[in-house]
């Protein structure tokens, strides 16, 4: 349990979050969100509600945002479950911070299809910039994890950093984006070379037609 | 099982561009559902619902359609499970299975995020089929962007009147609600995910009772991987004819490959069912990095199946039953390609890792049995270990697999399984060498 | 009635049975951790598989498949020896070896069946997982590096106890079973984890490092910390009790116990009264037997007939029936168990009993709950509810509002409701086929309430064929023996004091307001130094439930034996013992000089006593005034120091201060 996250002490927590409320927009979320679901099924709401509740510690902390305890618990209240149940969701996902989190999280994928073709290279960058796995850099711009696979293997490497994906990464352009970060900046989304989305660098081998114009295939039917 | 079709008909390619699905793949035109209409998405879906509820699933189970999230169960017979009346009120529910995280699938993402109003208008035509009253999209927490489009378009479908009270004016109601995960690779085995959607943790539940009958909130259930749904609507709209002309018997269809690993040029593109390997990488990915005498092996259908050896591979035909003919799978068409510069037992290894970080943990074996394999995987790639460790790690892998409540526990065992019959010349190779140079023993430390 | 064959046999199973239980019909042992009868299958440990055709060519978890028509299971085969062996094997590699400290040894279902089903050697090589302890509360210690994750304490708290506060958080190998927070897991049912739990990883808290399963000799013993009859074990090593646990009776307490059952045996060796004490100059001072007779003879001739015994909450009959006998011979004639003044009218037994029968509260569809917290005046018949709630049933409450684990519609709490029910209640009851109404003891004492509560039985439509709804909840363990044997005074313990009687038998009655017989000689037989010996002028030191035989009737009215597990300390007796001993010196010497002839004695006066089971009381409720009005106020205030063993019970005011006053105890470090 080494990698096990550190929780933070729980009587700070309660000081710190203990008037957790939704804002009036995130209010009004939750309803909608609580709706998708059947009447006595508001359960089924805890992982948006979850989501939408880290992001809102993130934007009072100008960070990624994160769960803390009395914030969970607001949400069991709304959704009449038990503490112990959100919590065990909460822990038991991993995109639930359960930790505060750096302004961005750095989420570098190191599964097989992204270590294949470099992850190690995209880590020995984030090293580079004085991320290390699990920890929060000093002045508290970066949190580095590593991530199992992110369903974007056909771009491999690639990164997570809060809520974009920066993919087709080398040493230098992971370096270049943290750079940016650093900055300020907003870095370039997507593939950090000349290709489009999955498509073969240098141009499709199929649906040429497309790249152009929104083609109707249909006429050859 | 599926009998072996004697003599298999040799690959009728290539797939033409008029013959493939997912026109907008790549995403160089617009997502949104006036630019799919123009694709021909959303094109007088009243029309389809018309054929019948019995009609379709027969249609889909005439064209061939095998389950595209990796088990490739007819998606026909599947639907057909499903009751054709509630005798006792409880609606019926489809789960469109969006939590794409086997290692090497990257196919679902492109649905979704370049051509969702196929998957919205299969969710219907789906939906419809099997008289569910809703379909829940079940999309993996990490596809944020994707979940944003797919949140939009179905907003769009609900403007146009394609969804809701009297959806494409059929008569039919069908709601379709987005459900985001939070990182959980589990969450895409069908009962984990209804628990997932219920706001539990991910864990499996025991079958039976199959989800049919007992699914999500106890109501009878499908759930179906997007591909499977997204391509419906073209199936109904083309015949199920034209779907099945494409690979061989018992492996129809055109599919949606997605290619990594040491190729020039790693891509997601729709192919025939069927194709070769080899055919595969030379058309769409500028072939093997370094030639194709550089091919190692291939791990043919993500993660979860053994890899195969490269000599092996290159003629195999891509599809569930060419590749189990070879001990592995089609899987999710996931291609992971690795050259001879790989480390293929740190390479199997990192999967090992993968699947004890995302282990439920609420079965034994496969608790317990991820980290213990994990840990002498880790060992075999250092050589730190005695030969008749690789014996026992597979005897290990056979304590897991077909011991757990569901497939995860198998799925962990397998990669090894495959490292093991095939490179364990490599695997003594590296025990015999850290035995034989003390040295380098130390120097290592 | 599927029929399979187990092993070549055939045996017909009932419907819906599991293929577990089919195995175990045909007598095949299947080994198991997470499975338990009374929770719901988890299926997750996977010691259980078996071979099962037609099927997948693969082990088959039995605990989880049904068994169906001419399925062919095999537990005896390659395949299954395998599996059995292989998932044993998962369970010890990142289980410690640390059975010779280990308070679950010797009674250890993971210790039996590695012995049984393992492979006796490992192959695992790798570091060992440990896992930090989890703080549960003062009942239930946690060494959660042995923890197999079966889950089994997850589901009774959810399932049976109704508290969720214990979980399994994050996921995996590292995957932990943990109370909320690692609170104190807020229940009274706690202990019970420690029962199920497979492994070493929850054993007892005040129990620890105490003994040795084998060291230990087991009586069968029934409860007196409530009404219920609790049939227990109790485990004693010399002349100490060590530890009680539940006994199974699926009538009574299925295999439960409350923490108060289990854990206040500590209080069995404190605060004893070892020798008898005479006052004098207002102090009680040590005695002889001799000395302390000597006194007591002197108040009986003082007294001449006006002598009276009032029982305590926790005895057995044949206290009350030698005390009984012995206060009839001096020419006593008044009686009273019901310490606290209630006076409730018992012309008919039936009027004031469990009628619905505890293990047939689970099955009523309909409930209300007047005056009554069941939650700590009945622990175990709160249970039954929740399972009649899982079956469906409507619970309506009429009382202050508590968190009672199930969801209750509350009436409100005035006792004129009684009178006047509002029209969904009695429209819900118009609908019902098991009607079922609980009425608190604490309600009876309500002038009016008895009667209203009565008269309910009618307009709720309480007695159907075979089902008798109408119940009346005590919990003083002695209560329904001492109404049988007449310790019940018409208008309660005021009209007993008002008569003054001149000698008072007390007889381990600590909850007297003994103000009330100040001009008393009072005469305490009991075995802790409590209210009542701080009132007598003469105490004879008497045995605890565990240091005699016994009989008791429950709430439901069924009587119960309990055996003598150890000798009472230093000169304690036994209490008939005294009574007789007594007898003789005042010259009325009782007409039985062995414990075999009391019973005997006492079975020829009230026959009901001489044979365990229900005693079935004829329902013959008499007319009563009605009309009560007023707030009702459940009569106990702290769960855990309801009588005078828990009040000296170091772990029960360590509950009592934690759970009930929510004072900190934070021992992360133990």
């Amino acid at each position: 349990m080494a990698d096990a996250p550190h929780i933070p002490d729980e009587a700070e927590t309660r000081a710190r979050w203990g008037a957790f409320a939704w804002t009036a927009e995130n209010a009004e979320q939750a309803k909608k969100v609580i709706a998708r679901y059947p009447e006595g099924r508001q359960a089924s709401a805890v992982m948006p509600l979850l989501d939408l509740a880290q992001r809102q510690v993130g934007a009072e902390t100008n960070t990624q945002g994160w769960l803390p305890v009395p914030v969970m618990e607001y949400i069991a209240d709304q959704l009449e479950m038990p503490y112990m149940r959100v919590y065990e969701v909460a822990t038991f996902y991993t995109m639930y911070n359960l930790a505060p989190v750096g302004r961005f999280h750095v989420q570098v994928c190191g599964t097989t299809p992204c270590m294949l073709r470099g992850s190690d290279d995209v880590l020995a960058a984030c090293k580079g910039k004085g991320l290390s796995k699990g920890h929060t850099t000093a002045d508290g711009l970066f949190t580095l994890t590593e991530v199992e696979c992110l369903g974007a293997c056909a771009n491999a490497p690639m990164v997570q950093i809060n809520d974009d994906n920066y993919e087709d990464l080398t040493f230098e352009t992971m370096t270049a984006i943290l750079d940016d970060l650093a900055a300020g900046k907003q870095p370039k989304i997507g593939p950090q070379i000349d290709r489009q989305t999955s498509c073969p660098e240098g141009g499709p081998t199929s649906l040429k037609e497309m790249v152009s114009e929104n083609h109707d295939y249909r006429g050859a039917w | 099982m599926a009998e072996e079709t004697a003599a298999p008909p040799a690959f009728v390619g290539p797939l033409e561009d008029k013959d493939r699905i997912f026109t907008n793949v790549y995403g160089f035109q617009d997502w949104g559902i006036d630019a799919a209409m123009k694709r021909g998405d959303w094109d007088n879906t009243k029309k389809l619902l018309e054929i019948g509820q019995d009609a379709i699933i027969d249609q889909i189970k005439a064209s061939g359609l095998r389950g595209r999230g990796g088990a490739g169960f007819p998606t026909g017979m599947k639907w057909s499970f499903m009751p054709k009346e509630s005798k006792d009120g409880r609606p019926s529910f489809l789960v469109i299975n969006a939590d794409e995280s086997e290692p090497g699938s990257c196919k679902d993402r492109e649905i979704i995020r370049h051509d969702p109003h196929k998957l919205i208008e299969g969710a219907l035509v789906a939906g419809f089929a099997m008289r569910a009253r809703a379909a829940y999209i079940y999309i993996r927490g990490e596809f944020i962007y994707e979940a944003k489009v797919l949140f939009a378009a179905v907003q769009q479908a609900y403007d146009k009147g394609f969804l809701g009270k009297n959806a494409c004016g059929s008569g039919y109601d069908f709601d379709v609600f987005v459900h985001r995960g939070a990182g959980a690779y589990i969450c895409g085995e069908e009962t984990a995910q209804i628990e997932s959607i219920e706001g539990k943790k991910g864990q499996p539940r025991l079958k039976p009772p199959f989800p049919a009958g007992a699914g999500l909130y106890g109501c009878p259930t499908t759930v179906n991987n997007v591909e499977s749904i997204a391509v419906a609507p073209t199936i109904l709209r083309r015949s199920p004819a034209w779907f099945s002309s494409f690979g061989r018997e018992n492996n129809k269809g055109t599919k949606l490959f997605q290619i990594s690993g040491h190729v020039n040029k790693p891509c997601v593109v729709e192919e025939s069912m069927g194709i070769p390997f080899k055919e595969l990488i030379d058309r769409h990915c500028g072939g093997i990095r370094g030639g194709w005498d550089n091919l190692l092996a291939v791990i043919p259908g993500g993660s979860s199946v053994p890899l195969v050896p490269a000599a092996q591979i290159m003629d195999a035909p891509m599809d569930f039953d060419g590749l189990r003919g070879l001990g592995s799978g089609l899987g999710t068409a996931a291609v992971i390609v690795m050259d001879k510069s790989t480390d293929i037992v740190r390479a199997i290894s990192r999967l090992s890792y993968f699947y004890k970080h995302e282990s439920c943990g609420q079965c034994t074996p496969c608790r317990e049995g991820t980290g213990w394999m994990w840990r002498v995987m880790e060992r075999l790639r250092n050589g730190e270990a005695e030969i008749e460790e690789i014996d026992m790690l597979f005897q290990v892998t056979k304590q897991v697999e077909g011991h757990t409540i569901c497939a995860l526990g198998d799925a962990a065992a397998w990669p090894i399984q495959g490292l093991i019959r095939h490179f364990r010349p490599e695997i003594e190779r590296r025990i015999n060498e850290r035995k034989g140079t003390p040295a380098m023993m130390e120097a290592a430390e | 009635m599927p029929k399979v064959t187990v092993d070549g046999v055939e045996v017909e199973v009932p419907a819906g049975a599991t293929v577990l239980q089919a195995c175990e019909l045909a007598g095949k042992e299947i080994p198991r951790f997470c499975y338990h009868e009374r929770l719901s299958i988890a299926g997750n440990c996977r010691m259980c598989l078996v071979e099962v055709k037609p099927g997948p060519p693969k082990p088959q978890a039995s605990c989880a498949l049904p068994a169906s028509e001419g399925q062919e299971i095999r537990t005896d085969s390659e395949m299954v020896k395998k599996a059995r062996e292989g998932v044993m094997e998962f369970l010890l590699i990142n289980h410690p070896l640390d059975c010779p400290i280990c308070d679950q040894g010797g009674e250890c279902d993971l210790q039996d069946q590695s012995v049984a089903y393992g492979k006796g050697n490992s192959r695992f090589h790798e570091n060992k997982r440990a896992v930090t302890e989890k703080y549960m509360g003062p009942i239930v210690k946690t060494v959660m590096t042995r923890c197999i994750q079966c889950t089994r304490c997850v589901r009774f708290a959810e399932e049976v106890a109704g508290v969720p506060e214990i979980g399994a958080i994050y996921r995996g190998e590292n995957m932990q079973i943990t109370t909320y927070l690692e609170h104190a897991a807020q229940s009274e049912l706690s202990g019970n984890v420690v029962d199920l739990c497979p492994v070493g990883a929850l054993t007892a808290r005040p129990y620890a490092f105490e003994a040795r399963p084998w060291e230990l000799k087991k009586t069968f013993g029934i409860d007196v910390m409530d009404a219920l009859g609790t049939n227990i074990r109790i485990d004693s090593r010399g002349r100490q009790v060590l530890r009680v646990v539940p006994r199974v009776n699926d009538d009574v307490n299925e295999e439960w116990a409350s923490d108060k059952t289990r854990h206040h045996v500590d209080a069995l060796v404190r605060k004893r009264l070892d020798r008898p004490y005479v006052r004098k100059q207002g102090k009680l001072v040590a005695a002889s037997w001799d000395e302390a007779f000597a006194a007591v003879a002197e108040g009986v001739k003082k007294a001449g007939s006006s002598v009276a015994a009032v029982a305590g909450d926790m005895l057995d009959c044949e206290t009350m029936y030698a005390a009984r006998e012995l206060v009839k011979s001096l020419g006593g004639t008044m009686f009273e168990g019901r310490q606290t003044g209630l006076a409730y009218d018992v012309s008919n037994l039936a009027a004031v009993n469990f009628n619905s029968t505890i293990a047939g509260a689970e099955t009523a569809d309909v409930i209300l709950l007047v005056g009554t917290n069941l939650r700590w005046e009945a622990p175990l018949i709160n249970t039954r509810i929740r399972k009649a709630i899982k079956k469906g049933a409507k619970v309506f409450a009429i009382g202050p509002e508590t968190d009672l684990t199930y969801k209750v519609e509350w009436l409100g709490n005035d006792a004129s409701l009684l009178s006047n029910l509002p029209k969904p209640v009695i429209d819900a009851f118009k609908g019902a086929q098991r009607p079922m109404m609980i009425v608190g003891g604490g309600v009876l004492g309500k002038d009016g309430a008895h009667g209203d509560t009565l008269a309910l039985v009618d307009t709720l439509g309480l007695i159907k064929d075979g089902w008798n709804g109408y119940n009346v909840l005590h919990f003083a363990a002695a209560r329904m023996g001492g109404l049988m044997l007449g310790y019940a005074v018409d208008g309660g313990i005021r009209a007993m004091a008002a008569a003054q009687p001149k000698l008072l038998f007390s007889l381990g009655a600590d909850e007297v307001d003994y103000d009330l017989f100040k001009e008393s000689f009072i005469v305490y037989v009991g075995h802790h130094g409590d209210k009542g010996a701080h009132a007598a002028d003469v105490i004879l030191p008497g045995a605890t439930y565990a240091e005699k035989a016994g009989t008791w009737a429950n709430l439901e009215g069924r009587v119960q034996f309990g055996e003598k597990a150890v000798f009472a300390p230093g000169d304690a007796r036994e209490d008939w013992s005294i009574f007789r001993a007594l007898s003789q010196i005042v010259g009325k010497t009782l007409p039985f000089d062995s414990f075999e002839a009391l019973r005997a004695k006492m079975a020829a006066d009230v026959p009901a006593l001489g044979a365990e089971g229900l005693v079935g009381y004829e329902w013959a409720p008499p007319k009563l005034p009605t009309g009560a009005s007023g707030e009702l106020a459940y009569p106990i205030k702290d769960f855990y120091l309801t009588n005078s063993i828990c009040r000296a019970s170091p772990t029960m005011q360590r509950c009592s201060a934690e759970l009930v006053h929510g004072e900190e105890f934070a021992e992360a470090a133990e």
